[in-house]
């Protein structure tokens, strides 16, 4: 089906998240205000506004009463769904990258840049059931070994026992939630060899999938950190994401933003390309947009997934029927 | 000396200092007037003087035995003698003498200023008789204690068996014939065979820079050191390695007998020209044959491109296997060596003003020059074939208002097409045109050739390989048009005619295959990698295809596949993409870093031209074997795919079982973090089945399309 075209945003989408119905989906971008859209038909619902700063990240709670977002504004903040009344702000001394709610959205999970003196970190909140009662006391916050280099996303492990990390040192890190205490790296070896752009969770927690500027992505065991796959691209990856429906997973990136005015536009190659999740080959792409792409989501009822890029656009696309039987 | 001092000095022997310029001042060589000198350079120097030892020392043997009264006398004879072969040091003369009888013990050691004078002294005197019972016994010092460990009796030197080299050709008796390439990227080295199912690398490791020998026999690798050599029947191992430090670029002879490699070195003053060595190796014995030695200069006239000064290769080789002669270009003058001696050919160079451009015949040991022109136009410009080593001119011809002149010789050494740029009446613009040289033929005809707009640039040349055949690329970006000629036809015998042209191609580069009759009209860099496959049995476009970005092309040595490249100036999609020869795809690789690809060459085939034909006639009867084989082979793979597949897939059931596991122990407590909520357990089958009931609709809308058209 022809992709709808969602033009919201007047800077490079950042990320893109939908909610568990499958039917909303937020976007942010570098302009200051997140956007709600229809999944079903990319209709604007309605836009959150209050950041002073591009919007990193974003997440929704299970039952999509509450949105969370991450900006470079030093402060990440809770937003009611339905409203789009801000309820709180955390701040922060440095631009807040990402943020993740924990199974239950009782807690979540925010990573800050380093800045100035100030040194990459991820901090764990509290977050009450009633607004009125919110605070913006750590529960816990974990000093990254690496603190000149950026945390580029941090997510809950199984059960809310771990938290992954991993950024622009190339590693890969999973914490113990409760104390802060490192629990596993990867190594040299097996990871990845450049910044690590993006990381997407299977739905069942058991495992995800990372994106690098090595020009890779690979699959990870939530538990063990065991490398399981590894999805050669031919250009620095930027966003990943995983079907919930079929065992496909989706890479999309681009050659550097900066460089795409000296070269010819399909040089870029803005494309998202779909892989076999378990043979790791390539069944196809789709390609659209004119800027590398920033940011990829799976509906999840697996039927439809957008994707955004540094043009500013959020594309949609439906699968025809003959996506789901396709064979290699 | 403080400065005080010396104007004090200055003062007393009545000299202005102000007059005097240092800088003029020389000293005696070696002498130093006891002032150290500061020049790391030179104290570096005396050092190594003091390390090489003692090879500057002689003893000389069977001196007559003197009392003390006749040793002044014997030790001026000596002197005598030996400072007519060079500088004896100062106290160089050392005769020991029998303490207890004062008489000579009939041996004495000479010390020389250089090893190079001890050498010669040596060898001019050993045997000198100096009278009938007393014949001088002359060594060199380093050598005594050699000399000295010789045993009484003689023992038989052990023949030792002969251990058969490795086959170096065993590549090319590959069960299904396969070529091997080389690719570079990163810092690995990797050699594959050329096989669209089996992507495993042969062998691995890490240099900075490879070429394969003209034949594929070896594999060179430049080092700090020097360059080395590989080559083998099952794995490359190192046959050979050629001293040369910091060696910048290799070349060799066409029947790899020699190995010739360069060296430039920047020089510390920039006013200087860069000092270039380069050595001739022979790649067998690891011999080095000759070295040559000078400034950037010398060896940098004429020839496209190069590295730092000179235009690489220095020394272009004749034709053949036989490796014969090599020519280097300078100012004025072309050198023509001949490698039994490595000397110049007739002692003398091959005088020819203002030559700027040399080729050899790749077959006959005929050098064809080009020689602008002089004199502003008075002098016309000449394009001349001599034949070596008779160094007779075979033809030449005039040619006027002359700006440029490119000279292609055709593969098999028939024909040499010399592409003249010529100016316009105005001397504004060039036009360009073709003198075509039939060398085989009586008298060696020339046949002039004018493209039909005679305006046109030329953008391209190529001739088919061992063909008659040529193409051109002409006409103006960006869509140029590409035309065909031949040297040879049936109604016309020795015309050259044309045989069509292409309008309006995207298309800036040609690549023959090395069997000739295909050609891709290649578009690369600007025109992003367009590759057409093109028929010119039958002037037809066999497949239009893109490789994008591509930056080099090559064809394998049997004009089967052709490789295109995306190489490390795009930062993107780097690797290579093996094509048919008729422009399918057949497989990619992608590698970051992708710097170089290079096919292995294989030597020219035994066959005879009527052997070739017969089996060009009869392909279908060959063929069928090798389809028969294909078939069988993709149906091991294609099982051996399944296999593989099929592992995959249980692997991953073995994680997806493990994940279902685990979540079913955390059910409970994933329930309690949710506040009691369900988990997603039975949503996912819901999902699961909902998917099915698609599938399902699907297959059925499909069919009925079908059916309706």
């Amino acid at each position: 089906m022809r992709p709808i075209l969602m033009k919201g945003h007047e800077r490079p989408l950042t990320f893109l998240r939908y909610n568990r119905d499958g039917d909303m989906l937020f976007s942010c971008a570098k302009d200051h205000t997140p956007t709600l859209w229809y999944a079903d038909n990319g209709e604007r619902h309605g836009t959150y506004r209050g950041h002073n700063g591009a919007v990193w990240c974003c997440d929704v709670s299970r039952d999509s009463s509450r949105l969370i977002t991450g900006s470079a504004d030093q402060t990440a903040k809770l937003w009611d769904v339905k409203t789009g009344t801000q309820l709180f702000s955390f701040k922060f001394s440095s631009p807040a990258r990402s943020v993740d709610f924990a199974v239950g959205d009782k807690l979540a999970v925010i990573t800050t840049d380093p800045f100035m003196e100030r040194t990459s970190a991820i901090h764990v909140k509290r977050i009450a059931e009633d607004p009125q009662d919110q605070d913006g006391d750590s529960v816990l916050v974990l000093e990254n070994p690496e603190g000149r280099k950026r945390i580029n996303r941090a997510v809950w492990g199984p059960l809310n026992q771990t938290i992954v990390s991993g950024g622009e040192d190339a590693v890969l890190r999973i914490w113990d939630a409760e104390t802060g205490k490192l629990l596993k790296e990867t190594d040299k070896e097996v990871g990845h060899k450049q910044t690590i752009t993006s990381l997407c969770k299977s739905a069942d927690d058991s495992h995800f999938l990372t994106g690098s500027l090595d020009k890779t992505a690979k699959l990870w065991d939530m538990r063990t950190l065991t490398l399981i796959k590894t999805y050669t691209s031919g250009v620095p990856v930027n966003a990943v994401s995983m079907s919930p429906l079929l065992d496909h997973v989706v890479i999309g990136g681009g050659q550097d933003a900066s460089a795409v005015t000296t070269t010819d536009h399909r040089a870029g190659n803005f494309e998202a390309k779909f892989y076999d999740k378990i043979l790791q080959e390539e069944i196809g792409g789709v390609k659209g947009h004119f800027g590398p792409i920033n940011a990829l989501a799976f509906n999840p009822d697996g039927r439809s997934f957008s994707s955004g890029g540094e043009d500013g656009y959020v594309r949609l696309h439906h699968f025809d029927s003959d996506y789901f039987s396709i064979k290699i | 000396m403080a400065e005080l001092d010396i104007d004090t000095r200055a003062g007393k022997l009545g000299i202005d200092w102000s007059q005097v310029n240092l800088d003029s001042i020389q000293l005696p060589p070696g002498e130093n007037f006891g002032i150290e000198s500061d020049d790391e350079g030179v104290y570096h120097d005396d050092q190594l003087e003091f390390d090489t030892g003692f090879g500057n020392i002689i003893v000389v043997d069977n001196l007559p035995v003197v009392p003390k009264t006749k040793f002044e006398k014997l030790e001026n004879v000596l002197k005598k003698i030996y400072s007519q072969l060079g500088v004896i040091k100062e106290k160089g003369l050392w005769m020991p003498v029998d303490p207890n009888t004062g008489m000579t013990l009939g041996y004495c050691f000479i010390e020389f200023n250089t090893p190079q004078e001890a050498q010669n002294a040596k060898e001019k005197t050993h045997g000198y008789k100096l009278d009938k019972s007393h014949i001088f016994a002359v060594n060199m010092f380093d050598d005594f204690d050699r000399l000295m460990n010789v045993k009484e009796e003689w023992e038989a030197p052990q023949t030792k068996p002969y251990v058969p080299g490795e086959n170096l050709q065993k590549w090319l008796t590959d069960e299904k014939a396969r070529d091997q390439l080389v690719t570079r990227s990163g810092p690995d080295t990797e050699v594959f065979w050329n096989d669209a199912r089996q992507k495993n690398t042969e062998l691995y490791w890490t240099e900075s820079y490879v070429q394969w020998s003209p034949l594929g026999t070896y594999l060179v690798t430049l080092h700090k050191q020097g360059a080395a050599v590989w080559g083998g029947a099952d794995t490359f191992t190192r046959l050979m390695r050629y001293q040369h430090n910091m060696v910048k670029l290799v070349d060799f002879s066409p029947g790899e007998k020699y190995l010739v490699t360069y060296h430039s070195q920047e020089p510390n003053n920039p006013r200087d020209a860069s000092k270039v060595e380069i050595k001739v190796f022979d790649v067998r014995t690891g011999r080095m044959m000759r070295d040559f030695k000078g400034s950037a200069d010398e060896f940098s006239i004429g020839g496209p491109g190069g590295v730092a000064g000179a235009s690489w290769p220095v020394f272009r080789w004749a034709g053949g296997k036989d490796d014969k002669y090599f020519a280097k270009l300078s100012k004025n003058t072309i050198s023509v060596y001949e490698t039994e001696t490595f000397g110049l050919i007739d002692k003398k160079s091959i005088k020819v003003d203002n030559v700027v451009d040399v080729c050899w015949s790749p077959t006959d040991s005929i050098l064809s020059l080009f020689v602008p022109e002089q004199g502003g136009g008075n002098q016309p410009a000449k394009v001349a074939l001599v034949q070596i080593p008779s160094k007779v001119e075979l033809r030449q011809k005039n040619l006027f208002s002359v700006s440029d002149c490119k000279m292609y010789w055709q593969s098999s050494g028939e024909y040499l097409a010399v592409k003249v740029d010529r100016y316009t009446k105005t001397k504004k613009s060039t036009y360009s045109g073709f003198e075509l040289f039939r060398i085989k033929e009586r008298d060696i005809p020339i046949e002039v050739l004018e493209l039909d707009n005679k305006n046109d640039k030329i953008i391209a040349f190529a001739w088919e390989p061992k063909g008659h055949r040529f193409a051109v690329i002409h006409g103006d970006q960006p869509r140029p048009d590409v035309s065909f000629y031949t040297m040879k036809t049936t109604q016309h015998g020795g015309r050259v005619t044309k045989l069509g042209t292409l309008k309006a191609k995207q298309a800036n580069a040609l690549f023959w295959s090395p069997t000739g009759k295909y050609i891709i009209l290649a578009g690369l860099k600007n025109f992003n990698g367009q590759l057409e496959f093109f028929n010119v049995d039958e002037l037809e476009t066999m497949a239009t295809t893109e490789h994008f970005m591509a930056t080099d092309i090559e064809w394998d040595p049997t004009g089967r596949y052709v490789a295109t490249a995306v190489t490390s100036v795009h930062e993107m999609e780097n690797g290579f993409t093996i094509w048919s020869f008729n422009g399918k795809l057949l497989y990619r690789n992608l590698k970051d870093h992708f710097f170089q690809l290079a096919w292995r060459p294989r030597p020219p085939s035994f066959l005879s031209p009527e052997k070739e034909e017969e089996i060009a006639k009869n392909l279908k009867k060959y063929s069928k074997k090798y389809e028969l084989e294909d078939q069988d082979v993709s149906l091991l793979l294609s099982e051996q795919d399944r296999e593989k597949r099929k592992a995959l897939k249980e692997e991953w059931e073995k994680w997806v079982k493990q994940w279902k596991s685990l979540q079913e122990e955390e059910k409970l407590a994933r329930q309690s973090l949710r506040d009691g909520e369900v988990s997603d357990e039975e949503e996912e089958e819901d999902e699961a089945k909902e998917v099915k009931e698609v599938e399902f609709e699907d297959v059925i809308e499909v069919t009925e399309e079908v059916v309706q058209e």
